[in-house]
């Protein structure tokens, strides 16, 4: 790590934290949160400075002057650990304060006001994150203890969430409103996801074998997979309806219909081969040509090498496809409403017509949730899989195969908005 | 014991083997040798039918291989390659393990079975028992293949170029474990390799191959002194000739018996080679020679390293010219 003497004399060792440190000042200098009288009025700014009204507010603040103190320390683990726990707890802390600042604005208006996240919490909040992912990868803390940091965060929120204390924020109203769609929307997402999944495993996983022992199924398979992954969505959406409509005119008792989740499903589908394809094929290219071949010679069957040998140290490739199309189903399928397949998407979607930004908030934190979610878990059997690979093997699963879809887990907000 | 009988195999118009017979006897320990290309490997395998013969016959003990299924007749023999293929996300102990546990053995047969295996090839069963391949040294990761493929206790052990990827010391040391190992449990050995100096070494006969015939079929004293063809002496090389003539007898082939000397003996089977650098070393034209039980068993001397054999003389001729 290179030392850096600022202008002031004294010095930077961490850059990264120095960044996080500047942007969380600047995003305090920012409107924290928005207050319209009703959610269809432009809200009027709150300050930071307006917020923080008592003690309790005040140490709510700690942990952000702390991160401004980490980009000075030296990287020892203990300062490492400092920034971790200081950028986990700004982001709880800011969530708190926006709570009880919108209690307090409550106090004297209408039912009808709105409190809304602002410019600066969102700076500040990513500030404090962005300062925590960045040490965790610092400290080499491994899947465990980052989904551990990342856990807290989630249970501090919950907590706060659980406990009404952040029922003021429009957030929270739009969400009361909607109480009775909500979960069903989130039932009916989940769902959209697993019905995409079950025929890409079955159709993915033995084209990915088939394209790893045939060379030419493999050129005539992933050059067709690859287009369809540039094809935008809901083009692909679009693609669907006109020959599903037809074939719902042919077949009037069968329930087929170019619009609902059966669209949805089969582009989901078709989003979702080429990780699959792809990582089953590269999983099992990793496998050392002289351990089959041992193998072979000890007199194993080829169902015996199949399931005891190319299975096992496929797995920790394979399950990274799996992530990557889960987490880009999770964001696919929030477009899927606007052909009426349901789910969160159509929550965003009523937000977006409506001008309601927190009615998109509803709709889009939890699928970035459910997204985090999906990645933390294969995460877990990722590396729980490399464990049982063999440990060196480990080294060899790429998170990031070779070639890359044009879908990564950050492309999926970009995808949902197109 | 294993028969080739005008075996053949081609690969599309290329012909990797061309009506090849020969007979491994039982307990032999025969090695392949011949340049790349030479259908050395493509022999080996065939053996164990990961390459199935497109003519002629293969027959162990008698029987056609092509009678048994595959897998039942490879789980009959050991297999060894040179980048070993363990398991990486096995133990050692299910590594060694494999073909015993494929057969069915007992859980408590296996267990002791790799106890001793793993004693036989020097590895510490306390310490590697339990140790995933990635943790092995190279030499350690080819002790454990070997011992792999002795697990079931086979008659036929194959080996593909096993120790050419160690270095020197460590290749040494496996080669004379192997050897130690087949002379203790009477396994036949069929060993491939492109390093004149490992054939000589460990083989009681030598099979030269060019262009997917045999062209010699020897032991390592006739191919030294009689090589059938300049690729063979090739093969053998003209660098330190005389050196590797010595190394294929021992002291107890060149003693005069009858004679008695004091002083620290070489045993009857320190190779020729040996005994000379010995000479060197102590300033001293003899030596004397005891058996395995210490008893005195004659005196080595330097004329009778130097005193020509009467057939060396083609050998003579080749080492002449270098």
């Amino acid at each position: 790590m290179t030392l850096h003497r600022g202008l002031s004399g004294t010095v930077v060792h961490n850059r990264v934290a120095l960044l996080m440190a500047v942007a969380a000042v600047a995003g305090a200098l920012l409107p924290f949160l928005g207050f319209a009288p009703n959610r269809l009025l432009s809200g009027r700014p709150v300050p930071l400075w307006a917020a923080v009204q008592t003690v309790a507010d005040i140490g709510a603040l700690l942990p952000g002057l702390v991160l401004l103190g980490t980009p000075f320390l030296r990287p020892t683990r203990a300062a490492l650990g400092l920034t971790v726990v200081a950028g986990a707890l700004l982001a709880a802390a800011l969530v708190w304060l926006a709570g009880e600042q919108a209690a307090r604005l409550a106090a004297g208006a209408s039912p009808a006001a709105r409190t809304s996240f602002a410019s600066g919490f969102w700076v500040m909040a990513a500030a404090g994150l962005l300062a925590a992912v960045d040490g965790a990868r610092r400290m080499g803390l491994g899947t465990a203890g980052r989904l551990a940091v990342g856990g807290s965060v989630a249970a501090l929120v919950a907590a706060l969430l659980a406990s009404g204390h952040l029922d003021h924020l429009s957030l929270l109203k739009e969400y009361a409103n909607r109480r009775d769609v909500f979960a069903d929307a989130v039932l009916r997402h989940v769902l959209l996801v697993a019905a995409a999944l079950v025929p890409t495993l079955l159709v993915g996983v033995p084209l990915g074998v088939a394209a790893h022992r045939r060379a030419a199924i493999g050129r005539a398979v992933f050059p067709v997979l690859n287009v369809v992954q540039t094809v935008p969505s809901i083009a692909l959406f679009g693609l669907l309806m006109a020959p599903l409509a037809a074939l719902g005119a042919l077949l009037p008792g069968a329930g087929i219909s170019g619009v609902g989740p059966l669209p949805a499903v089969i582009a989901l589908t078709l989003y979702s081969l080429l990780p699959i394809v792809r990582n089953t094929a590269v999983g099992l290219e990793g496998v050392p040509a002289g351990v089959r071949e041992a193998a072979r010679g000890m007199g194993l069957t080829p169902g015996q090498i199949f399931l005891r040998v190319d299975l096992p140290l496929a797995l920790p490739v394979f399950l990274s496809g799996l992530r990557v199309t889960l987490v880009q189903a999770v964001g696919l399928a929030a477009v899927a409403a606007l052909i009426g397949a349901g789910g969160l998407g159509a929550i965003m979607f009523q937000g977006l017509f409506a001008n309601a930004l927190d009615l998109v908030l509803l709709g889009a934190v939890p699928v970035i949730l459910l997204a985090v979610a999906a990645d933390a878990l294969l995460s877990i059997g990722i590396a729980a899989a490399a464990r049982g690979a063999g440990g060196r093997t480990a080294h060899h699963a790429p998170n990031q195969p070779p070639s890359q879809p044009p879908n990564q887990p950050g492309d999926v907000q970009a995808r949902s908005a197109q | 014991m294993i028969q080739f009988e005008r075996v053949s195999k081609r690969f599309g118009s290329w012909t990797a083997v061309d009506t090849v017979s020969f007979t491994v006897d039982e307990g032999e320990f025969r090695v392949l040798i011949g340049p790349s290309g030479s259908g050395k490997s493509t022999v080996l395998r065939m053996i164990n039918r990961l390459i199935p013969a497109d003519g002629g016959a293969i027959r162990i003990d008698g029987e056609d291989i092509v009678s048994l299924k595959p897998e039942e007749l490879r789980r009959r023999m050991g297999y060894v390659i040179q980048s070993v293929g363990l398991f990486p996300h096995w133990t050692v102990e299910r590594n060694i393990a494999t073909v015993p546990a494929l057969l069915g053995w007992p859980k408590p047969r296996i267990r002791d079975r790799v106890t001793e295996l793993l004693e036989m090839l020097n590895l510490d069963p306390r310490r590697y028992r339990g140790a995933y391949p990635h943790q092995l040294s190279g030499g350690q990761q080819q002790r454990v293949g070997v011992a792999r493929a002795l697990a079931a206790e086979p008659r036929i052990l194959l080996m593909d170029e096993p120790f050419s990827a160690l270095d020197p010391i460590t290749r040494a040391s496996l080669q004379s474990e192997l050897s130690a190992i087949r002379h203790r449990t009477g396994t036949t050995v069929v060993f491939v390799t492109h390093d004149m100096d490992e054939a000589l070494r460990l083989a009681d006969r030598i099979a030269v191959m060019d262009h997917g015939r045999m062209i010699q079929c020897a032991t390592p004293l006739e191919i030294l002194t009689r090589p059938a063809s300049p690729l063979v002496r090739d093969l053998v090389g003209r660098e330190e000739w005389g050196l590797k003539r010595l190394a294929v007898e021992t002291a107890g082939d060149r003693a005069r018996r009858q004679e008695r000397l004091g002083g620290i003996a070489l045993p009857v089977e320190t190779p020729l080679h040996r005994a000379l650098s010995e000479m060197v070393a102590r300033g001293t034209e003899r030596l004397p020679v005891v058996d395995g039980d210490g008893r005195p068993a004659g005196v080595l001397h330097l004329s009778d390293l130097v005193r020509s054999m009467p057939d060396d003389a083609a050998g003579g001729q080749a080492g002449g010219r270098a």
